[in-house]
């Protein structure tokens, strides 16, 4: 099984003053091989420590991450990763990019080109591939950042809210297709975000968390990801059962935004 | 209905009497460096100014040859040097052997201080062990070191060339190591995801990362050194544009004084246009990332 599971991770920083703030509680995941799984939380509740915690960039102060049995101990190509931005490299071009993975594994030139190009195809790209990649747009560079990953062919896909810098536009077509990328290759994807409709619309599983310290509030098993599949966005972000679960999952983000606000000015008294 | 419009061209614009089609549309103009034209009439009319003051003063027979020779024995004073050379050395062979020195110590310079400047980005061993001895040189300017270099080598070309390796080396160690700094860390994140080695990252990564600063110090070193050798051959030489002008001072040749200043002015001029020139070509990603 190729899933992936956090074991009791708790995650504390030392400031340089000597305070201690503690970006995870215990946090316990089990995400199934193939799964798609979204997680939203206000900032500082630690979902992007978690997820760094789980590509190997960070040692956890307790806890572990366990992939095939064994434990995770640093960054592994079986973990790829999607960034917000700023990750491509940018003195090369678009196909270059992609092939970064697999040239670095020395897989054969012919076979690695074969490979782009059906990527550049899914991504839809195709005539992209020589361009240096600072003359795309901000949404062409994040279908390059996935076709980079996915020519990799990892078992689970991280992703750091790869969509967060994108216009409304731009952003739901790539939930589109982050979805169709996920049922065709059916990988097992962790997917951190801001946006409360994305997250619904690409997780079979939402994760909430809350900060200070940094948790898991609630869980949500959720439909909308398989329905992505046959159904447009629209008829699924404006059906009933979307909008409610919508609402219900703001309210419970916003109680923990105001709870923050609250908190913040009893730290800075006027 | 919309109106045919031509964007302004032409020489006017070229020379910065009219508006181009980036400053046209602009209402705020002072304060906005960018709405401000490039104003090369009047740099014309600077120059141009400049020669002809030269040449009424030369034929009103103002000028004393002792202080500023004229236009006319300029003029026959370039024929000559181009001619029979200066002191047994052909002109352009003067400034070729200054160039060949600058070449030369940059280029030592930056094949030592690029691999010592990404070490210390690198590693905290080479930080440590090189950071004492970067710190203290970096602010001892090069011409200091001329008298403790001519005792260790004497006045030959070992000796320029070890001073202005010696100029450009922590230029470049310290261009190297920000380059390194300057590497965004999700950039190495993504290449540790796929499945990237230390070594691969530094090649694939890191150091075409720091290109951009490397070359910003290359471009640096060049002028640096530029001043710096002329310096030297004032101080010891037989050769070079430098050791030209202090010997035709010498002979109170004020003439090829002048005309070997402007010649540095010119070659330095150039040396930027070619850095700055090889930067956009080799570098086109830079500041775009």
């Amino acid at each position: 099984m190729s899933g992936i599971v956090a074991d009791n991770i708790s995650m504390v920083f030392t400031l340089p003053n000597g305070d201690q703030v503690h970006a995870l509680n215990n946090v316990n995941l089990n995400v199934k091989d193939g799964e798609i799984v979204s997680v939203l939380g206000p900032s500082g509740c630690g979902k992007t420590t978690l997820l760094n915690i789980i590509a190997g960039f960070l040692r956890p102060t307790s806890g572990k991450i366990i992939r095939e049995n064994m434990e995770v101990t640093g960054p592994g190509s079986d973990r790829g990763m999607v960034f917000q931005q700023g990750a491509l490299f940018e003195w090369m071009t678009v196909e270059k990019n992609i092939a970064f993975g697999p040239k670095m594994a020395g897989r054969p030139a012919a076979e690695t080109k074969r490979k782009v190009d059906e990527l550049l195809q899914i991504v839809g790209l195709q005539d992209f591939g020589k361009k240096p990649v600072y003359q795309l747009s901000g949404g062409m560079q994040q279908r390059v950042a996935l076709a980079r990953c996915l020519a990799n062919d990892p078992e689970v896909i991280l992703m750091d809210e790869p969509l967060g810098a994108l216009d409304a536009l731009t952003r739901e077509k790539m939930q589109s297709l982050v979805l169709k990328l996920w049922k065709e290759t059916r990988k097992t994807i962790i997917l951190i975000t801001h946006s409360v409709e994305e997250a619904l619309f690409l997780g079979e599983r939402l994760i909430v968390m809350a900060p200070r310290p940094g948790r898991i509030l609630r869980e949500y098993e959720l439909p909308f990801a398989d329905r992505g599949l046959v159904e447009s966005p629209r008829q699924i972000k404006a059906s009933h059962e979307f909008v409610e679960t919508r609402e219900e999952v703001l309210s419970l983000i916003w109680g923990m935004e105001e709870e923050i606000m609250g908190n913040d000015q009893e730290l800075e008294p006027a | 209905m919309s109106k045919h419009h031509t964007p302004p061209s032409g020489v006017s614009v070229w020379l910065g009497l009219k508006d181009n089609v980036f400053t046209q549309q602009k209402t705020v103009r002072f304060g906005d460096a960018s709405a401000v034209n490039s104003g090369r009439f009047y740099s014309i009319l600077t120059v141009v100014i400049l020669l002809s003051a030269w040449g009424i003063a030369s034929a009103l027979g103002m000028l004393e040859s002792f202080y500023w020779p004229s236009v006319n024995a300029t003029l026959t004073r370039m024929g000559k040097l181009l001619s029979e050379g200066f002191r047994n050395v052909a002109f352009w062979d003067h400034i070729g052997i200054s160039v060949f020195r600058v070449l030369g110590g940059v280029l030592l310079g930056a094949l030592v201080g690029i691999p010592l400047g990404l070490a210390m980005g690198l590693s905290s061993i080479a930080r440590g062990l090189f950071d004492p001895i970067v710190e203290f040189m970096r602010p001892i300017p090069p011409l200091a070191l001329i008298p403790l270099i001519i005792l260790w080598f004497g006045i030959d070309e070992t000796a320029k060339i070890f001073l202005l390796f010696l100029a450009s080396l922590f230029i470049m160690t310290i261009a190297a190591r920000s380059g390194v700094n300057s590497v965004k860390i999700t950039k190495v994140h993504a290449a540790y995801s796929l499945g990237a080695s230390r070594t691969q990252i530094l090649f694939h990564v890191i150091l075409p990362n720091a290109l951009p600063e490397i070359f910003t110090g290359l471009r640096t070193a060049m002028g640096v050194c530029w001043g710096t050798v002329v310096a030297a051959e004032l101080v010891a030489a037989d050769k070079g544009v430098g050791s030209m002008i202090m010997i035709a001072k010498n002979f109170l040749q004020t003439d090829t004084v002048v005309i070997g200043i402007m010649v540095i002015g010119l070659i330095g001029y150039t040396i930027e246009l070619g850095m700055r020139y090889l930067e956009r070509l080799l570098i086109p990603w830079q500041g775009k990332g």
